[in-house]
Order: C-alpha cells, then sequence, then structure tokens
C-alpha cells in the first residue's frame, strides 16, 4: 500500500499525477512526493517500526512504493558512538553514521532500492545512470536483483577499480570520451530519448526520498529523538534535504519530539558551491568546474544546492570546505580512531566537522551525528601516498629485531617494571 | 521541429548583452523562457527552445563560446 497522492513542483506547486516524470512543464522546476500524511500518521508507530525488518523498508510507509521492493537489504546501517574521535576532535555526544557497509558500500543503496522498485512499478525494462562510482555498483547491483536490464554510462577515463565496482553485476556499460559536461549533456538528451528509468533524471522525486531513511535510523537509533548537528557530505544537496525533511517528518508523525537540528554542510575546497554561497551570503548557486579528490562530492552545479541552502539557514546550520590534505588527514583519523574506512567524502566529513568544531559552531556538549556515505576501498587513489608503509625484513629473528629492536626492548622494560 | 530545456548561466560581463535574442536570430530558433534570475552582476535563465535540431546544436556550442555556461534543466547528473 502506498501513501502517495501525487507529485508536486516545488517552484510553483502545481499538482501531477505519479508518473516517471521530474520537472514541471509550466516553469520547469524539480517535482516532489506528495504524501497523505493523515493515512500514515494512522498507520505508523514507533512499536510497528521497531518490528519491521532489519532494512530501510522498516520506513516503508514513508516512501514512494506500493507493492514489492527491490530489497538488496540497504539501510540500517550502525550508528556508532565515536569515544576516540570525540576526544580527537572536542566532542562528548560523537555519533557516526557508518553507510560504507551497505551492500554496495555506499547509501547510493537507499536511493536506487526506491528508484528501481519505482521502475518496476512503472514497467521500464532498464534502470540507467551516469556516474563516476558509487551510483554505477548501486545501479547495476539492484537491476541485478531485481532481473532487470541496466545502462550505466561512465566517463571513459575511469579508473579501472571504479569500473570492476560495477562491471561485476554486468550492466551494460558504456564509456562516453568526452570532459563531464559532455557526458552530462549526452545522459540528459538520452534520458529524454530512450524509455529507460534514468535514476536520477525521470525518477529523480521517487529516488531521492530514498535519503530520508538516513534521518529515520538515526533517530531511531538515538532513542527515538533528533540530534543537535547533522554534518553532511553534499554534491548535488538532495541527501543534505532529504535527512531535514526526514527528520521533520518523524517530529509531525509524532514519532519524536521537536526537531532542533543544526544542519552543517561539508564540501571540499575544490567542489564547494553550496558552501561558498553560504559563506558569502547569497542565494546564488555559482557553478564551478570541481578540482578535487573527492570524487563522489564532485558535482559542480547542483541540482537542489539552492534547497540546501535553505535548509542550512531553516536549521541554523553552517558550511564548512576542506582541502584535499585535509580531507586525507580526516580519512586517515577517521580509521585509525575508530577502525572506519571510508572513501574521501567521509574525509570531506571529518576535516569539516573539525573546523566546525575548532570555529565554535558545534560545541563539545552537543549530539553530533557526522554522516559516513561510502567505503574507503572505492578511493584507494587518494591515500595510496599517505599511509604506512610496510617495514621489509628478512625471514629470521634476527631482522625483525633489527627493525624493531628499540620498540620491543622498550615494551620489555616497562614490562618488567610494572611487575616490580 | 526539436524541443531543448536548458538553462544558462551568465558570467557578469554578458548581463547587459542580448545574448538570447541573438541566439534566436541567428540560429531561427524560438526560445520561451520560463524562469530566470538576472541581476547586474549575474544570472540565469531556464528556457525551452525550439527548432530544427542541428540550429539548436549550432546556438548551443555559439552560447557556450559566447561564456555562458550551458546545463540541461536537471543539471549535474553524473553523479559520484
Amino acid at each position: 500500500m502506498s501513501f502517495t497522492t501525487g507529485l508536486r513542483c516545488r517552484e510553483c506547486g502545481r499538482a501531477y499525477p505519479i508518473e516517471p516524470i521530474y520537472v514541471c512543464e509550466v516553469c520547469f522546476g524539480s517535482l516532489e512526493v506528495v504524501y497523505d500524511y493523515v493515512a500514515i500518521k494512522r498507520h505508523i508507530s514507533r512499536e510497528k517500526i521497531a518490528a519491521g525488518p532489519n532494512s530501510m523498508w522498516r520506513y516503508k510507509e514513508l516512501l514512494p512504493v506500493g507493492g514489492d521492493v527491490v530489497d538488496i537489504n540497504a539501510g540500517f546501517t550502525p550508528l556508532v558512538k565515536a569515544e576516540n574521535l570525540g576526544r580527537a576532535l572536542g566532542l562528548k555526544q560523537l555519533y557516526l553514521k557508518n553507510d560504507c557497509v551497505n551492500p554496495s558500500y555506499s547509501f547510493k543503496d537507499r536511493v536506487v532500492a526506491v528508484a528501481a522498485t519505482k521502475a518496476r512499478e512503472f514497467k521500464f525494462e532498464a534502470i540507467a545512470c551516469a556516474s563516476t562510482g558509487n551510483l554505477a555498483c548501486s545501479v547495476a547491483a539492484h537491476a541485478a536483483r531485481a532481473g532487470m536490464k541496466s545502462y550505466v554510462f561512465i566517463p571513459s577515463d575511469l579508473e579501472q577499480g571504479k569500473i570492476l565496482g560495477a562491471a561485476i553485476y554486468g550492466p551494460t556499460l558504456i564509456a562516453v570520451e568526452g570532459n563531464y559536461d559532455q557526458v552530462n549533456r549526452l545522459c540528459s538528451e538520452l534520458a529524454e530519448k530512450y524509455p529507460w528509468a534514468f535514476v536520477n533524471i525521470n525518477i529523480r522525486p521517487f529516488y531521492a526520498e530514498g535519503s530520508k531513511t538516513l534521518a529515520y535510523e538515526v533517530a531511531e537509533q538515538l532513542g527515538w529523538r533528533a540530534p543537535d548537528n547533522a554534518v553532511v557530505p553534499v554534491a548535488s544537496g538532495s541527501l543534505f534535504n532529504k535527512i531535514w525533511k526526514g527528520l521533520n517528518e518523524f517530529h509531525d508523525l509524532g514519532l519524536i519530539g521537536p526537531v532542533k537540528t543544526r544542519m552543517f554542510v561539508t564540501q571540499a575546497t575544490g567542489c564547494s558551491p553550496v558552501a561558498t554561497a553560504y559563506e558569502s551570503g547569497s542565494n546564488i548557486i555559482r557553478p564551478v568546474k570541481p578540482q578535487t579528490i573527492a570524487k563522489s562530492l564532485a558535482i559542480g552545479n547542483p541540482a537542489d544546492g539552492y534547497y540546501a541552502l535553505k535548509t542550512i539557514r531553516e536549521s541554523g546550520g553552517g558550511a564548512a570546505m576542506s582541502t584535499d590534505p585535509e580531507i586525507v588527514d580526516g580519512m586517515k583519523l577517521l580509521a585509525e580512531t575508530e577502525g572506519i574506512f571510508a572513501e574521501t567524502a567521509g574525509g570531506v566529513v571529518i576535516a569539516g566537522l573539525k573546523r566546525l568544531v575548532t570555529s565554535g559552531a558545534i560545541k563539545e556538549d552537543e549530539l553530533t551525528v557526522a554522516y559516513i556515505t561510502g567505503n574507503g576501498l572505492k578511493t584507494l587513489e587518494a591515500i595510496q601516498n599517505s599511509v604506512v608503509k610496510p617495514i621489509l625484513i628478512k625471514p629470521d629473528i634476527n631482522s625483525f629485531e633489527a627493525a624493531l629492536g628499540f620498540k620491543i626492548a622498550a615494551t620489555v622494560e616497562r614490562n618488567k617494571s610494572q611487575v616490580e | 521541429m526539436a524541443r531543448r530545456r536548458v538553462m544558462f548561466t551568465f558570467p557578469p560581463e554578458l548581463i547587459t548583452e542580448p545574448v538570447i535574442f541573438n541566439l534566436g536570430k541567428q540560429f531561427k530558433v524560438v526560445t520561451n523562457i520560463r524562469r530566470a534570475d538576472v541581476t547586474e552582476d549575474r544570472g540565469w535563465v531556464v528556457l525551452e527552445m525550439e527548432g530544427r535540431d542541428e540550429d539548436i546544436e549550432r546556438g548551443i556550442t555559439w552560447v557556450i563560446t559566447k561564456g555562458v555556461r550551458v546545463d540541461p534543466i536537471g543539471k549535474d547528473i553524473v553523479e559520484g
């Protein structure tokens, strides 16, 4: 049973039926799903949710889907109390939402799960996307599970590791020669021409809703309450806005108390259209040419950037940007303190969080959730020259002790003194 | 006749130039503006172009060479 009643233009408010469309025919504004919250309120409760599956589908009533879903078990990922990282940053209540452990190793599984389900409901034969990494993997994986064809468009110069991560699921992979803008324009035109479900084009209103589950889960895992601060990596801005929307929906449905969460955008300095607009006090997102190692956030003209700015201001939040070396340091700090190996977007979040604490925007006693959205194995090239190298020894103890002798001796001495 | 929905983002130096008028005149493309936000130092326009496919392509290429950023109305859809 679906609780969606239609689509609505975010700009002019014009109503549309539930169809695979994404822009208003009149003003070309983007469309958003409309729900019957009165009916949802009658059906949903904390107890019902808690008794649901250990996946994002425990919140199915709040997603724009009806019957059977395409399920690779996305979501309900751990919320980790980060004592060590909190100490390092000066935070007493820091939590990490670890979305690295989704089935295809990023939060994209949440949005693609909804998109693939919708594509099947709309009776599309194929799902498609244009991607440089995480989205490609998730689309190919969900298509495999759904028994659907998939078409994944990638730039021809994409790293081999990222191609393999999607190729294993058996999609039709198309490598497009050309720069980002050319690939972008081609795929937009293909979406108009071919009868495929392009997850973030003609299915976008539904696709984007999957990100709300990152808000629901955090609220539930915190014992049915919203955090004081949410620190989020921003590319298109959709994830950021949907976390805000999800928290407010939970409040409106009586599942949590008032939402006083302050929403913080984190971006790389080399691609920071939203953070830059916020810091300059502007409502205008100026498109940029991305130049950063945080490739998963490298969207120079974000579709939801304007709305992300609104969310920052509405929530009383803020923004932070970090350089590439700071991003690598953030990845290392997260791994070395909490044992979580995140991709570069995770480094952006940790480096940004550090700045926000240093500047006083986030205080030490506040309950802060940092969203870690993708696995570090996806961006090995970013840290290959920044981590410890193996110590080479011969296969004998003398060689080992010659390499580490001082440390061993020191350890023995300390143990001895402890015994005495 | 083909149709194309696009977003133009203008740099400050082009704000005072009649770029869209010239686009329509030079390339026989009918332009239909749906939404816009233009001030003295920057601006964007969302519009539909209607004409022969090759004229639209030539027109877009000309606009880009003028220094205007041209995006699909969905903006950047190649995601990480």
